[in-house]
């Protein structure tokens, strides 16, 4: 008697674990397959209803966008977690999906992680939910970020075309040409470093995300993406030029040797040590808080080319957020996405507080233009950044593990930068590693 | 009748003893329990998953596989994996000796009873081990820096580059410097507890049959503290072996130096944690953890033996 009841029970128990995974497995089936034909009506629908989502984000204005958000949708509760960084955010979200717990509905991801996360599937495709008809809304280089292999996996949020930041003082006191060329650049370089050993115009210690970009300006294609199939081209025209240009600097000991978003980088921003950088056009909101003492004395003008004539620049950084696979409310998550990066007050908060947006209307609206910087002494910053939102030239490609790729890019080139061994070596070597990587992986890699 | 009431409390008596004796060892059991669930939780069970972890290996594109010891061959041919090896066996042989001779001495020079401010001596030595590690390090970077601090201003002074610790050279030298800094108080409070607890009487007995200071020091104190030196040696080992949290805050300084595979735990952390190679950074993890405890172990065989 005693053992059938306890046989019972555990017949019971089982019954019980099992129900309660095929009830969570039909209710993640349900979701799924009702997102699929759903649209932006299924989005309007959710966000009446109301409902909880976790948001993570690394985005100063996030607190804001939530409140001006839950305004208008008073059944919605937003919660905020705030991821810190890049770096931190990938390995958490990492984390989260591994453990197939506590996923959130919403995340921010840098385009160039983008890869990462969608190509083994952990992504919602919004296309689903009508996100197309945004497309026109965006700047083509920001859209092509966050579409690939036929989805649509985000809206971006912003964007980092690329600039020439540089202190007007040092180049009055020691007479350097703005320069249109890269070639000027590396003359400057000399005349400020011969005039003043303890003065830099450019620092560098191996930065693969400033690689990377001067890489794509030079009109470098080296990575090309196909779903599992990748191509690394070791010998691409584009990276050459670069390293060729750039190699000029290190070997004539040009590069000042401080690393970038170090208390010394920020300390030197601000005391003139470090007389340029060329980086996002989210540098005027890094410089204002990071190096205060610089203000009044920076301006911004267009990145220097390598051939002359027409402008043309890259994108440096930015991100956009996703809605992950596994997260408990998708349809609010995307709900709450779309409000995010396309709504018109969301967006506003975002600009008023130093954001640089990925929406073409805002990157030509007449405020946006018209704004004169106090810390770059009024000039009108935004006509030349909006400027280079234009003409960022297209067609390149990151690796779907760009996160991994930029770490290793330091230690490859690490040598040309200390000893002024070859940097173009150094750049072979690191894309080398990346289709020893690609194949541990599991991708296809021809390099 | 005599020898039955001889044996009867006899036999009580080793009833009483068994019994007293089951008690006892159910008594020891309950002590150790709250250690061994620890030790199994804390110590074991990760062990376990590492082993696990290090037979998979999970995939961007294809998921998580079996792979038997794949990733073990793997790790015996990585280079990456082997120079960060050597790095941290040159960085032990080199750095663990002059710290515990430097911590020996000042255990030795506090113990003597020579010195003035004892108890301020024995707590400044000991204070660099109260600061976290992190905070030392990040101290340590503004120091070395020749723009910003110490090292720069020595530079100004002689007019030469004369102290450069961000060079391939000299970063190792730079980081034991800390690490040392760090460590020696520390091991210096080991060796005075051991020297605490010697006899006062063999001293006494020393200074009687004519021995100088030098002559304690060699006869008396150091063949006690042979026990200490061997823990000592041992845990400063394992440091060793485990460096990550110097090397890896100075890597924002010196990026081209400090490479992501510096040390093998550097290796295995941007492994796992950027480069989504879990398995096969437990696979390191497990590696390392074998050479460190054959390395303590040969260590702590010779150190009980009865001679030098």
């Amino acid at each position: 008697m005693k053992t059938n009841i306890a046989r019972a029970l555990a017949a019971g128990a089982l019954a019980a674990l099992l129900g309660g995974t095929l009830v969570a497995c039909s209710g993640g089936d349900t979701d799924a397959a009702g997102g699929g034909k759903s649209d932006a009506a299924a989005l309007d629908a959710a966000l009446k209803k109301g409902g909880t989502i976790e948001y993570w984000t690394w985005t100063p204005q996030a607190k804001d966008q939530i409140a001006e958000f839950e305004k208008e949708y008073p059944k919605v509760k937003v919660n905020l977690t705030d991821t810190g960084g890049a770096g931190d955010s990938n390995t958490k979200l990492q984390n989260a999906i591994s453990a197939g717990k506590g996923i959130p509905d919403v995340v921010q991801v840098e385009y160039q992680s983008v890869g990462q996360f969608q190509l083994p599937g952990y992504l919602t495709d919004l296309t689903q939910y009508g996100f197309a008809d945004l497309k026109s809304k965006y700047t083509a280089s920001t859209w092509a970020n966050v579409t690939q292999n036929g989805g649509i996996w985000g809206l971006p949020q912003d964007s980092g075309p690329m600039a020439l930041f540089y202190n007007k003082d040092v180049f009055e006191k020691y007479d350097l040409t703005v320069p249109t060329t890269w070639d000027q650049y590396i003359a400057d370089a000399k005349k400020l470093h011969e005039a003043d050993p303890t003065k830099w115009l450019v620092n560098d210690t191996g930065d693969a995300g400033l690689a990377t970009s001067l890489m794509w300006q030079a009109g470098g294609k080296p990575f090309k993406i196909n779903g599992q199939k990748v191509t690394i081209n070791t010998d691409d025209a584009g990276v050459k030029k670069y390293s060729d240009m750039w190699s000029q600097l290190i070997d004539q000991g040009l590069v000042g040797n401080i690393s970038g978003w170090s208390d010394e980088w920020y300390k030197a921003l601000g005391d003139g040590t470090i007389a340029t950088v060329t980086l996002g056009a989210w540098m005027p909101g890094i410089l204002t808080s990071g190096a205060p003492d610089g203000a009044g004395k920076w301006a911004v003008a267009p990145m220097p080319t390598y051939d002359g004539g027409e402008a043309v620049t890259a994108e440096n950084g930015g991100s956009t957020e996703v809605v992950p696979k596994g997260a408990s409310n998708p349809v609010l998550g995307a709900a709450f996405l779309r409000w995010l990066n396309s709504n018109e007050k969301s967006i506003k908060v975002f600009m008023d507080d130093g954001g640089f947006p990925a929406t073409v209307a805002d990157l030509h609206s007449d405020d946006f233009l018209n704004y004169k910087s106090d810390y770059f002494g009024g000039q009108q910053i935004n006509k030349v950044l909006a400027a280079a939102a234009d003409s960022v030239i297209s067609g390149w490609q990151y690796l779907p593990w760009q996160a991994y790729a930029n770490t290793i890019y330091t230690d490859d080139v690490g040598p040309a930068f200390q000893d002024k061994s070859d940097l173009y070596a150094g750049i072979q070597k690191w894309l080398n590693d990346n289709v020893k990587y690609g194949k541990e992986q599991g991708f296809t890699v021809n390099g | 009748m005599t020898t039955m009431s001889a044996a009867a409390p006899q036999v009580a008596h080793e009833r009483r003893r068994a019994r007293l004796k089951t008690r006892l060892n159910l008594a020891g059991a309950g002590f150790v329990t709250p250690f061994l669930i620890g030790f199994a939780l804390l110590v074991i069970a990760p062990v376990l998953y590492s082993l696990y972890l290090s037979l998979f290996r999970t995939q961007l594109i294809g998921g998580t596989s079996f792979v038997g010891l794949e990733n073990y061959t793997q790790a015996f041919t990585d280079p990456k994996f082997w120079s960060g090896a050597l790095r941290v066996l040159v960085f032990l042989v080199v750095q663990v000796p002059i710290m515990l001779v430097l911590a020996l001495i000042a255990a030795l020079a506090v113990d003597s009873g020579r010195l003035y401010g004892r108890s301020f001596f024995r707590l400044a030595i000991f204070l660099p081990y109260a600061v976290p590690g992190v905070v030392a390090v990040l101290m340590w970077g503004f120091m070395y820096s020749d723009r910003m601090g110490l090292t720069g201003y020595v530079n100004d002074l002689f007019g030469v580059q004369l102290i450069t610790p961000y060079t391939r050279q000299w970063i190792l030298t730079a980081i034991g410097n800390i690490v040392t800094w760090e460590y020696v108080g520390y091991n210096m409070l080991i060796f005075y507890s051991g020297l605490r607890s010697v006899s006062t009487e063999l001293y006494e007995a020393a200074a009687i049959d004519g021995a100088g200071q030098m002559r304690t020091i060699f006869s008396i104190k150091l063949p006690a503290l042979r026990g200490s030196i061997v823990v000592a040696t041992i845990f400063s080992i394992i440091g060793s072996f485990q460096l990550f949290n110097e090397p890896n805050i100075l890597k924002t300084i010196a990026p081209t130096i400090v490479t992501t595979n510096f040390t093998p735990n550097m290796y295995a952390y941007n492994l796992s944690f950027v480069g989504q190679q879990v398995n096969y950074a437990a696979t390191m993890a497990i590696i390392m953890g074998v050479v460190t405890a054959v390395i303590a172990y040969v260590v702590q065989l010779r150190g009980s033996r009865q001679e030098f």
